[in-house]
């Protein structure tokens, strides 16, 4: 399994973040696991609403503090 | 053997807005058995998102993103495409000129579609009987008063370069045959003639594909629809004698009260918690005041603030949004972006000595 992948989208407001997942996760293989970190509270809809119209799985999904973070595996081959 | 060939299915590349119209030209494909996948185009001033995740009182409001929503509602894929660099031009330089507002609709259309197209020359490219056929927009003849008039249409068409691969299923009927028609990939008589403003066509087409829940019609996503925001877009650009902008501009642009007591500064004051945790982000790229000795809000300074004189004028009107606007004195701390801080203690500024011209875009 290949290692964890971190981004930082904190402070950007949504789309944005769900963009730069978009784009990471389209360099990344699958099984890949990338976690998200962000401050928007609509990346709780959003990342997830996005994994599932593109077929990636969140795998977990919470607040530390006052960041949220969105752990997703890739799915794509 | 029949010597029959097994049908490629053909594919659409749609503009999903998140509203109605594109959301029904993309089921109208779907029910004639097009692949359809979605893009999404963010521009720097799309209004969900941004202002509901800044504002308290927007805290209950449902942050779903539209585009996102539709596509999973339609089950198709969605692209979403940062393109708020390469739109200032739009904005910037719109051939076709603006709208009521600072709103470049046509120039937009055509910048979106050309930009769809690219992708689907692209993809054509890369694999070609897995990329896509023509592109599909929601748009309606004579729906919008810029944009989506009998003449432009066939305008955006050519100029954004997709030519006769642009099909609007939804008033296909009021404009020439296009491409995926001819070539028999769509049937030409199970598209739509709707026109005008009149949206029952297009509740009653929701209707029948059994959609009850969808956004608020298309032209209320733009902030440069929003006659405040231009306005305050326009003041920008006067105040620095330079039509251009940055992303944090025309963020800020949607946040807080914004006053402009003087040509050279304006002031940008939080309304509540939620745009003050927002303008705190701002501290290290702009002066800002707040008060110390009574609860109230951030403002960030846009503009230098030349002398003493300056200082307190600001710092005065700062204080008469804090909880101490009827006391005699309110100590205020200016800090500079770069950490240094003073204070000053000023008398509040009366409400009668804001001038209502200071409210830039709402004189």
């Amino acid at each position: 399994m290949s290692e964890r992948q971190h981004l930082d989208a904190r402070r950007l407001l949504c789309p944005m973040p769900v963009i730069k997942t978009q784009n990471r996760i389209a360099e990344l293989l699958a099984g890949t696991e990338l976690e998200v970190l962000c401050t928007d509270p609509g990346v709780l809809h959003d990342i997830p609403a996005w994994c599932r119209v593109n077929g990636h799985e969140v795998v977990d999904s919470g607040r530390r503090g006052n960041e949220i973070y969105v752990l997703i595996r890739v799915q794509h081959g | 053997m029949s010597g029959a060939t097994q049908t490629v299915p053909r594919r659409a590349i749609a503009l999903v807005s998140g509203g109605l119209d594109s959301m029904l030209a993309v089921k109208v494909m779907q029910d004639q058995g097009i692949e359809v996948e979605g893009v999404n185009f963010y521009t720097g001033f799309c209004v969900e998102g941004h202002t509901h995740a800044i504002r308290e009182k927007d805290k209950d409001r449902d942050k779903r993103n539209n585009a996102l929503w539709v596509a999973e509602r339609l089950g198709i894929k969605l692209h979403i495409i940062d393109i708020s660099e390469e739109y200032k031009d739009v904005v910037l330089n719109p051939k076709h000129g603006y709208g009521a507002h600072m709103n470049p609709c046509l120039d937009c259309k055509i910048f979106m579609v050309g930009k769809a197209n690219l992708m689907l020359n692209k993809a054509r490219e890369l694999a070609a009987d897995k990329g896509f056929d023509f592109v599909i927009t929601g748009e309606v003849v004579g729906q919008r008063p810029k944009s989506q008039r009998k003449e432009t249409l066939p305008m955006i068409a050519r100029e954004s370069g997709a030519e006769d691969r642009l099909l609007r299923p939804l008033c296909a009927h009021n404009l020439p045959e296009t491409l995926p028609e001819r070539e028999g990939w769509v049937d030409r008589s199970r598209l739509h003639g709707f026109h005008g403003r009149n949206r029952k066509p297009q509740m009653a087409l929701a209707e029948h594909f059994g959609l009850d829940d969808y956004a608020q019609p298309a032209g209320g996503c733009c902030f440069l629809t929003n006659e405040t925001y231009s306005k305050k877009l326009v003041d920008l650009w006067q105040a620095r004698d330079k039509r251009d902008y940055e992303m944090d501009d025309i963020m800020l642009l949607k946040v807080g009260r914004h006053l402009r007591p003087r040509p050279h500064f304006k002031l940008i004051v939080s309304r509540e918690h939620g745009e003050n945790n927002f303008l705190e982000g701002y501290r290290y790229q702009f002066t800002s005041i707040h008060s110390v000795s009574h609860n109230g809000p951030l403002a960030l300074i846009d503009g230098p603030l030349e002398g003493l004189e300056d200082e307190e004028l600001a710092a005065a009107i700062v204080a008469r949004y804090t909880q101490g606007r009827n006391d005699s004195e309110v100590t205020l701390e200016i800090r500079s972006p770069d950490g240094v801080c003073r204070q000053v203690t000023v008398a509040p500024l009366a409400a009668s000595a804001i001038l209502p011209a200071w409210h830039v875009g709402e004189a």
